[in-house]
């Protein structure tokens, strides 16, 4: 059928020039960009780019904050993502207990941190966190607790906002779990308690195994979202104290946009796109083993 | 451990993990209607004396962040019902039309879902520096018009749509824009939905892009005049929780008005895992 394929082609056409032009081709280019020393001359004056192979990888790879950025963006991932993805597993079974009643309710309010603008909630937190007026400081205060300077105080600044993205991000994963719940046969509890098991163990060895491909899911997004943690330091760091939170996307944007060393700032966001690959391919193979 | 002991326990639960959720939002409004300086003073305390707009009068008069909302709304706007005709297309294309590398390319597509958006968004800026589109709408609007997971979204839908219908349309005669335009769409109208409000939703809360590409504050979205603004008023804080109020209202009401449809999509996206 010829003219279904010609018909496929028009409908095709808008979607793919987008994608194509504005997606893949400045991927294939960040790359291409990440072997030159694009800077701020070259922004001027085009004739001032040069092909400089892999110098800025080297550059980056030496670079005391690239590693500092990296294990800061691992720290956030690494703890945040597990946390939040126990989080959203402890919500889902909450709402999820048969003995619970308004499922719809809470599912709505633990829900309503997902869709608001991290921006406009990150500045909250800012007030929230505040060493002598934030709402935190005085509920800690109040029992018997001694005050943390939440975003001021190197050690605390990361926990501070791992807090936020835990409190953002965990009803999506609550979701996901929901549906993954409600899959698992009831038949297979009915039976475990006719054997005599107990809550515990037929959480262990019926809702974990039988959650396997939701948690695979949960864990892949978890990592590749929070391994381009930006907003929450930019907002309310700036990466700082001690650039304790700066971000690896966060070192890509004050390089390559506030110094315009876009070669080197593109060998950046690519080193952090390896990242995320590995990442999720430890995921799936750590899921295929067990 | 008996049933009314777990049922009070369960509910204990529940509420704590509310209010612990709600509480920033709450203060966030209560804070919002305080005069200035009072969520500072001691003894602390979480209502406001005396109700007042006056934060929300600043916001529009101080701070010109009636601007900022009138581009948020422009540019989420226009990405959405473009996004709606140009995904659509395409999800159509890839469920029921038969043309040679289909499945490869759907494949290529969704493998794209991987790659951070960051990685182009430097020579994105610079393409968009090149054709004169830094600092302009259109500059935050065209790359966000078609998504690897609006595309995905449709089809899965289209595909549901029976084969028979499309069928009897040809013999009839209509053509393939026909077809997709008065057959396909009006069927498709829940898919619609779902995909309206997450990309609206993502649009409006979206900042690196917007960011990056909006250098003056003439065209900041809200997120972005938010985050610039947020320095330099470090301690009004009841003039910037207005401002967040005034950022997180019409996604919290959109999708409280719609949460069928956004959850739906939700659910459709993690499918494909």
């Amino acid at each position: 059928m010829k003219s279904e394929a010609r018909a496929a082609l028009l409908f095709l056409a808008p979607a793919l020039a987008v994608l194509g032009l504005f997606f893949f081709l400045p991927v294939v280019a960040g790359f291409a960009l990440s072997l030159t020393d694009f800077d701020i001359y070259a922004l001027g004056d085009l004739h001032n780019v040069r092909f400089v192979a892999f110098h800025n990888f080297a550059a980056v790879l030496q670079s005391k904050i690239f590693w500092t950025a990296l294990r800061n963006t691992l720290y956030f991932s690494l703890v945040g993502g597990p946390v939040t993805v126990a989080v959203s597993l402890a919500a889902a079974l909450l709402v999820n207990a048969k003995v619970a009643r308004f499922k719809p309710f809470f599912r709505t309010v633990y829900f309503a941190p997902v869709v608001t603008t991290l921006v406009a909630v990150a500045i909250a937190f800012r007030f929230l966190y505040h060493p002598r007026f934030g709402a935190i400081n005085r509920a800690l205060e109040s029992l018997g607790l001694p005050a943390v300077d939440w975003l001021g105080d190197p050690r605390w600044a990361m926990p501070a906002i791992i807090l936020l993205a835990v409190w953002k991000n965990f009803g999506y994963n609550m979701i996901i779990f929901l549906a993954g719940l409600q899959n698992i046969p009831e038949e297979l509890y009915e039976a475990a308690r006719i054997d005599g098991a107990g809550a515990w163990r037929q959480f262990r060895h019926i809702t974990l195994p039988m959650l396997g491909p939701t948690f695979l899911f949960v864990g892949i997004v978890t990592a590749i979202g929070y391994l381009q943690l930006f907003p929450e330091p930019y907002v309310m760091t700036h990466g700082g104290p001690l650039n304790q939170t700066l971000s690896a996307v966060m070192l890509m944007y004050e390089e390559g946009f506030r110094w315009w060393r876009m070669g080197y700032a593109a060998a950046v966001a690519f080193l952090l796109c390896i990242v995320i690959a590995a990442a999720t391919a430890l995921q799936m193979r750590f899921q295929e083993r067990s | 451990m008996n049933r009314r002991g777990s049922t009070v326990l369960v509910h204990v639960a529940l509420l704590a993990g509310g209010v612990v959720t709600l509480f920033p939002l709450l203060w966030m409004l209560s804070a919002s209607f305080m005069s200035n300086g009072e969520a500072t003073t001691f003894p602390p305390h979480l209502i406001p004396h005396a109700a007042t707009l006056d934060q929300y009068r600043q916001l529009f008069v101080r701070l010109n962040l009636g601007r900022a909302f009138l581009s948020s709304a422009t540019i989420a706007i226009i990405t959405t019902l473009g996004s709606l005709l140009i995904n659509s297309m395409a999800g159509y294309a890839f469920a029921r039309l038969r043309f040679g590398g289909r499945d490869r390319l759907f494949g290529l597509l969704l493998s794209a879902l991987i790659i951070p958006a960051q990685v182009g968004m430097l020579p994105l800026f610079l393409m968009m520096k090149t054709l004169h589109l830094v600092n302009s709408y259109w500059g935050a609007i065209l790359p966000a018009l078609a998504t690897v997971l609006g595309i995905f979204l449709i089809r899965q839908f289209m595909l549901s749509v029976p084969q028979e219908l499309l069928e009897a349309a040809r013999i009839e005669g209509a053509s393939e824009w026909r077809i997709y335009w008065s057959v396909v769409m009006p069927l498709a109208r829940p898919v619609l939905a779902t995909l309206a409000i997450l990309t609206f939703m993502t649009t409006w809360n979206d900042f690196m892009w917007p960011l990056i590409v909006l250098t003056d504050q003439t065209h900041y979205t809200l997120p972005v005049a938010m985050a610039s603004l947020v320095g330099e008023h470090a301690l009004d804080i009841e003039l910037m929780m207005a401002g967040a109020v005034l950022t997180l209202l019409p996604v919290l009401v959109l999708f409280l008005a719609l949460q069928r449809y956004y959850i739906a999509g939700l659910m459709a996206g993690s499918v494909k895992g």
